[in-house]
């Protein structure tokens, strides 16, 4: 039951994430020499977003 | 869905496929277990199998980089150019871009020996005969995120003071008024306490998550080839090729943990070393 919990909770951080990533490789696209600094606030969008994730999956395990 | 009920049904009646948990990630201690009292609390001296494999892995990193950088030859042969890049790619692609060009060189050895250690560690999930990603046991993620920890706030400290640093970490620049009282909090528990929690919980989670994966495929690949009856043989091979597929996506996610642990380990210092936030 928690796992099909933890599952569905999962799909948000799952769409975060690409909206993330969508909107880097959009960047990146538009403005190649941005690589460098959109890379970083990139990672640590996604490292946000995972972050959601990750405390899903220990409350999965823990409750 | 008959198929799915009919196997749960068939593990219920006790026809032997137990389904790998966190019970799969607890090795015994090497050689029976010898614990001591101190002050009343019980501490196991025993040593497990995670255990020896960080020593194993800090040993790899530090033969692996000593016999690169031996000869210093000022044209590199394969070994020491292997070794430059490596050290090329963390000095520049992660300390000099994140912390910047002015103080990024004392970090350097830090961020180094974390991304090499803790990406020899995570492989260690993938090599054959010890099949074991050491950062799939938690104690083991908690030393490395309070290390982070303490150097990041270190730095913060000594550069603005005590007062000076806490008031970066937790005022944002640019908002007044009665919304401060909201924010003050916020940021407080987002930069001061969630911050090593989770570094320690993304690099474990993910290690657990894709191990777990592994051993679910394997196993109940092997089950359903193996124990049960033919018509299930091919349900059995599907699950075999999404083992060797996520071992494969493992790899990667190996790699891409040890270096989202090493950037923020940047982006942590960079934040507690700048002027304005």
């Amino acid at each position: 039951m928690n796992m099909i919990g933890y599952g569905l909770a999962a799909i948000g951080p799952g769409v975060g994430i690409g909206l993330i990533f969508a909107a880097y490789i959009n960047g990146v696209a538009r403005q190649p020499e941005a690589q460098g600094r959109l890379q970083s606030i990139a990672i640590l969008g996604f490292a946000l977003a995972e972050a959601l994730a990750i405390i899903g999956i220990a409350l999965a395990f823990v409750l | 869905m008959s198929l799915i009920a009919t196997t749960v049904v068939r593990a219920a009646e006790g026809e032997g496929f137990t389904a790998p948990g966190p019970s799969s990630f607890e090795y015994p201690p090497i050689g029976g277990s010898t614990s001591v009292d101190v002050l009343g609390l019980s501490i196991d001296l025993a040593v497990t199998k995670p255990m020896l494999q960080l020593v194993l892995a800090a040993v790899l990193v530090f033969g692996f980089f000593y016999a690169a950088a031996r000869k210093g030859a000022m044209v590199p042969g394969k070994l020491q150019y292997v070794g430059e890049e490596a050290y090329g790619f963390v000095r520049n692609s992660i300390a000099r871009d994140i912390i910047g060009s002015h103080d990024f060189a004392r970090f350097v050895p830090y961020l180094f020996a974390l991304f090499f250690f803790i990406l020899f560690n995570n492989f260690m999930g993938s090599i054959p005969g010890i099949n074991f990603p050491t950062f799939s046991r938690s104690g083991m993620v908690y030393g490395l995120a309070a290390l982070s920890w303490v150097i990041y706030n270190a730095v913060g400290i000594k550069k603005h003071g005590f007062v000076g640093y806490f008031k970066l970490q937790s005022v944002p620049s640019g908002v007044k008024g009665p919304i401060l009282a909201l924010l003050i909090p916020l940021e407080f528990l987002s930069n001061i306490v969630v911050r090593p929690v989770t570094l320690a919980l993304r690099l474990f989670a993910n290690m657990l998550a894709g191990h777990l994966l592994i051993i679910l495929f394997a196993v109940g690949g092997e089950y359903l080839l193996l124990e049960m009856s033919a018509a299930y043989a091919p349900v059995g091979i599907l699950a075999w090729i999404m083992f060797i597929a996520i071992s494969f996506l493992e790899l990667l996610v190996q790699f891409l943990q040890a270096y989202v642990f090493v950037l923020l380990n940047a982006m942590y210092i960079q934040g507690a070393l700048a002027d304005e936030h």
